[in-house]
Order: structure tokens, then sequence, then C-alpha cells
């Protein structure tokens, strides 16, 4: 992975997202996945009556805890210590890479097995290992794909989405060699026998390696619990074999109570893989079966999200994907055009709060919506993201297009019985803003009927307007 | 400890000055009787692709054996605490602990579990007697769990409230799988391929 200089240095969402558009690959991967996972989901929360509730539940626990996260973080400290666990703060990413380096090299190790953590690839923390001649291997399949390929993940759950079986195979075939065990000779490209190249490759490593860096999906104040959700199975490898385990946390992964779980654990699978519960979960206290454990909590801009009244509910995010997988926008666009670990929907409102919106791509990032509504409605703790993305849009400084494109937005939002004229209204508009049209308004003038978008026009206006740099 | 701590808490405090606090309600459903919870947690499990028996008591010990020739499984890890009456002829003990590459090496491992799901077809293991350490279900590519009937609960909320956050658990739904090539199910990557539930009346 390039890691985050490239994400940083890219350019804004509508060209980033213009360029997608063109692959036709990758709109057809993306299409297929998302509408398998998002009919797999909607059977399984069908299936619980009690949904509502649990979500209800969901976004109460997370709102709590937010309002009282310094008492839990502190509560959440004294239990891994007091489980033999060593607890670390990391207020940026500079300092949580300086601790989990150091804490690497202390063991004498050149090498790390990594179970996929969001975490660590906001903190750029397979680079910083790098720089201090340690390196950093991927477990997960999808990312080992992204990482053999020098590639970014482009979707929460499904970070290699943008990939098909042929170019799985080349990437094996071409790469395996130069990070330890090679593909065999005769690989072809049936998901079984890739599953199986990646198995063989990483097993050996598993076996062998001494240290292992994961995130968590939730940490228990009450318990100094840590909790992994996952399929593969090489979370669980991670987190059992090697001597040192060192988890990076974001601070807004708390939970304050062990019953909590009880929530959670319903609402995260069914919204993310759409099954009724992961292959495996992992769950943990402090230091066990002899290992060295040591928590890192990461703040790196999410206190300044908390500090948002309105932007503060994105912190609440479990991270399942389900808005991506409903979103037109990302359907369209890939996960790629975000420039951030967190694609889609969800990264359109927490890429820019934590990064503080100073880049083009930042601000433009809250504009790569329709706000259709469906990522709420999907949100399994209730994060109402068009409301996000309005108020963000109202903090960037914007250029007069934007502005005028937010007027426009604005105007139609507050009158659904226009939306039918929202694609007319576009055009007309075109007049008052001579020389460029902003690229956000016509994608969400383009789709605010989800689901059945006809796939043509969003791409006619791409073509037409040069990715709304015309 | 680190300068971090104190700063990530000023913050923490002066991000969140003045905002409401927010009480939660659980309006959903917690603990419950579930009739019929065996064979739901039976066609759950089935729905992973792992195979099921359910037998009755004086017929476990028959069925693990043909589990287990069923696989061609003859070096299969027993921890300890096992009951005698479901552990196969050739025991591969724990004791002292397998090295990761010992356990690469046998041909499964069978153990009984801490708590089951029915609405999930959900297995716990908590690393307790007749379970071991969480490397012996991990490492061998086999893995035949024996579930009695009454570790089989309702739900996620009873499992939860039944089971102990001191103890490492694993919660096993289905052999390990991966869905990250064109999203292809295929089962087996790093976990056990091939997960067996016998479910003792
Ligand atoms: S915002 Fe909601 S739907 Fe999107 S990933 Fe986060 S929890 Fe899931």
């Amino acid at each position: 992975m390039s890691g985050n200089a490239a994400f940083l240095g890219m350019p804004a969402f509508p060209r980033n997202a213009a360029a997608a558009v063109q692959d036709s690959q990758l709109r057809f991967n993306l299409r297929k996945a998302t509408r398998t996972i998002r009919g797999r989901r909607a059977s399984v929360v069908a299936e619980l009556p009690d949904w509502a509730e649990l979500r209800a539940a969901g976004r109460q626990i997370k709102d709590h805890t937010l309002r009282n996260l310094d008492r839990y973080l502190l509560q959440l400290e004294e239990a891994v210590t007091a489980a033999g666990g060593h607890v670390h703060w990391a207020a940026d990413a500079a300092e949580a890479n300086r601790i989990v380096t150091g804490l690497v090299r202390a063991t004498g190790e050149t090498s790390v097995v990594k179970v996929k953590s969001m975490a660590t690839q906001e903190i750029g923390l397979n680079e910083a290992l790098g720089r201090a001649g340690v390196t950093a291997y991927e477990t997960d399949l999808a990312e080992l794909i992204v990482q053999l390929g020098d590639d970014w993940p482009s979707h929460i759950l499904v970070p290699a989405i943008h990939r098909n079986r042929s170019e799985i195979r080349e990437i094996f075939r071409a790469k395996m060699a130069a990070w330890g065990r090679p593909a065999p000779g005769e690989l072809t490209d049936d998901p079984r026998a890739l599953a199986e190249a990646a198995r063989l490759h990483l097993r050996e490593r598993f076996l062998s390696t001494k240290v292992a860096i994961s995130g968590a999906n939730f940490m228990i104040a009450e318990t100094g619990t840590l909790v992994v959700l996952e399929s593969e199975g090489n979370g669980r490898m991670c987190l059992t074999l090697p001597e040192t385990l060192i988890s990076v946390v974001g601070i807004e992964k708390l939970l304050p109570t062990w019953r909590d779980l009880e929530v959670f654990l319903q609402l995260l699978p069914r919204s993310s893989t759409g099954e009724r519960m992961n292959p495996y979960t992992s769950t943990w206290t402090g230091a066990v079966e002899g290992q060295e454990f040591h928590l890192v909590l990461l703040d790196n801009g999410r206190t300044r999200v908390l500090a948002d009244e309105v932007g503060r509910q994105a912190l609440r995010c479990i991270r399942c994907s389900a808005c991506l997988n409903v979103c037109p926008v990302y359907e369209r666009a890939g996960g790629h055009a975000y420039g951030s670990v967190y694609p889609g929907p969800i990264g359109a409102i927490l890429t820019p709060q934590l990064r503080g919106m100073a880049s083009e791509l930042d601000a433009s990032l809250p504009y790569a919506s329709s706000l259709c509504g469906a990522c709420f409605d999907a949100c399994p703790v209730a994060i109402d993201i068009p409301e996000v993305l309005v108020h963000l849009r109202g903090k960037v400084r914007h250029p007069r297009a934007e502005r005028l494109g937010m007027r426009a937005a604005g105007w139609v939002f507050d009158r659904p019985a226009r939306l039918a004229g929202a694609q007319r209204l576009a055009g007309r508009l075109r007049r008052f803003v001579p020389g460029r049209l902003p690229g956000p308004l016509a994608a969400w003038t383009d789709t605010r009927d989800l689901p059945d978008i006809p796939a043509e026009s969003f791409r006619d206006w791409w073509n037409r307007t040069n990715g709304g740099t015309r | 400890m680190s300068g971090g701590r104190e700063l990530i808490l000023a913050r923490i405090r002066a991000a969140v000055t003045g905002a409401p606090d927010v009480e939660v309600t659980r309006a959903y459903r917690t603990t419950r009787d579930l009739p019929g919870a065996v064979e739901l947690f039976a066609e759950r499990v089935a729905d992973y692709r792992a195979a099921v028996r359910v037998v009755a008591e004086e017929e476990t010990a028959a069925t693990i054996t043909t589990a287990l020739a069923g696989r061609g499984a003859v070096r299969v890890v027993v921890p300890a605490g096992l009951p005698p009456e479901w552990t196969p002829p050739e025991p591969v003990a724990d004791d002292p602990p397998l090295s990761a590459a010992e356990l690469d090496a046998v041909d499964g491992v069978i153990t009984g579990c801490a708590v089951a799901i029915a609405e999930t077809g959900t297995i716990v293991l908590d690393a307790g007697p007749g379970q071991g350490r969480r490397a012996l279900t991990l490492v061998p590519d086999y893995h035949l769990c024996v579930v009695r009937a009454d570790q089989i609960v309702a739900d996620v909320p009873d499992a939860v409230g039944r089971l102990d956050p001191a103890r490492p658990l694993t919660w096993i739904s289905g052999p390990s799988a991966t869905s990250d090539i064109e999203l292809n199910r295929v089962e087996g990557v790093h976990g056990p391929r091939v997960l067996e539930v016998i479910v003792v009346r």
C-alpha cells in the first residue's frame, strides 16, 4: 500500500470519481458486490422482529459512551492494566507510530503480522514500521491482495472489491515470491485455488512470527475486554499465536459494559456481511495465555470530531459498510475516489472531520453524495449521514460554484415534490455558472431516485462535463 | 504514561462540555425461552455448511468414532477435561503444550464448548475443561465439536449473560470462510477448513 502520503495528495473527489466510472471492470465488480451484500443484509435484518429496538439501543449506547468518554477510557485503562496488559495513549498518528515502532523494536523482531485494521491504515503504520526496518505483513486475504498489488483498499469489508479473479491470480504469480512462499506454479483463477495459495503463503508466517498488530471492533470499559470479528481466521492466528500482541484502537470503539455486546454482536454481522454471525469472534482481556499485550488508544482527530455537535455522531460508526453498499454514488465511483481509508458515505463525513477539510479533496468530500438518505436507513447505529453532509458543506469555504450548487441542493431538498425537476435544474444552473458545474450537484440530481438509477446518465454527465471540470 | 493521555482526556472534556447525556433503553428482546432450540441450532449450523449430527446421549461415542473415521482422522488432539467417553483411542494430549508446528501436523481436534446459540448457529469456546487453549481449535484443519443440549441458549443476549469476559472467548459460526474474491464464498482459509458438530440431546 502506498499509504497516507498518496492519499493526501489525491485530487478531489469529482475527478477521482470520473476516472473510476470509466473503468467498467471496477463498476461491474462494485455493482455485483454491493447488490449481493445488500440482498443478504436485508434478509437477515428482516429475521429480527426487534431490529428497530436494537438499532435504537446501539445509537444510545454509543452516544452515552461518547458523552462520558473520558471516564470510560480511564475505566478501560484500569481494567486492562489489572489484567496484565499495558495501555498507551496516542494523541496523533505520529505518536501512535512512535509507540508501536518502539514496542516492536523492544522485542528485537524485524517482522510483524497484521490483521486488517483501518486505524493502522489511517495512521500509515506499515510505512512507519518500514522506515524503522520492520516489515508488516498483511494477513487478511483482501489486504494481502492490496498489499501485493501495491494498491489501496477500496471497500471497508471487501478491500479488494475492485480486483477480479484473473487480476488476483496475476498479482499472486508476480508478487508472492518477493514476499515469502511463491504462488503454486499451476495457479488457476478459481477462487478456491487462490484462497489455497493465500493459505499456504501465510501459514508459515503465522506459525513463526513473534509479534502481531491488530485493531479491535469493540473495547469494554467495565472489563477491559477487546473484541475482534472476522471471517478467515487470520485474526485468530494473529491474536493467538504470537508472543506479543499490539492492538491499535480508536478511542471511539469503547462500550461501557460487557452486556452492551449483546446489542452490537447482533447489529454488526447482520449489517456487515449479511450473516447471522460472522465465522469468528475473539474476545480477550489483558494478557492471556502467557502473551504480552499492549493497547494503543488512538485519538488522531477523533476528539475534534467529538467537539462538533452535529458531526460527532460519525463516531458512533462500527465500520459495518452497510452505507457503502446502498450508496448510488459509491457504486459508481468506487472506494478509491474518496481518497481515504474510509470510503463511501461514512468516509464522506468522517475523513473531512478527522483531517480538518484543509485539502481540496477533503473539502469536496461532503459533496460526494446525493443526499438520498439510503445510508441513514441502512446504518445500524442510525448515523444521519445526510444531516452531517449538509452541516459540513456549510463549514467548507466554497468557491462560488459550490455555493450555488449547495443553494440549489437545499432548494430541492426542502421541497421533495420538485425532485423530478432536479435534472433540469442542474441544466438550468449551468447557465449561471459558466466555466464550471459543481460535480456534486450533478451526482445529487442524478441519483435521487434510488435504487433504479439509469447508470448511463451519471456517466453521460461526466463525459459531457469532463468529470465536472467543464 | 505519556503526555498523550492528559492531552486526550483534556480534549475530550472540552469537546463534550454541555452536551446532554443519553439514557439507554433496552427495548429489544433480551433473555428468552425458545422451544425447539436444539433443532434451530442444528439448522443454523448447517446453514454455514458445517456437518451437524443430533444424537442421543448413548450414541455419542459411536458418532464421534464415525465422524473421525469419515475424515480419516487418527491423530486427534484432545484437550484436558474432555469426557473420557468422547476420547478417541489414540488421543494427542496438549501436555506439555504442543508447538504450532506440531498442531499443524495433527489430523484434527475434538472439543466440547461453553455455550451455543440457536438463532445464530454459534458455538462459543472459553478455554475451559474439554476445550483447551485457543490454538488447539485454530491450527488443526479439522474441528469436531460436541455440544450438549443444555448448553444451547436462544440468542446472543442469553450467551453474553452466561459467559465470563475474563476468559479468552472464541465464537465460531461455521468454518473459516472468505468472500474476498469476487464475493464467492470459499470455506477454509486459515482456521479449520472443516467444522463438524455433534449435538447430544
Ligand atoms: S456509518 Fe453506519 S452504515 Fe456506515 S459503516 Fe458506519 S455504522 Fe455502518
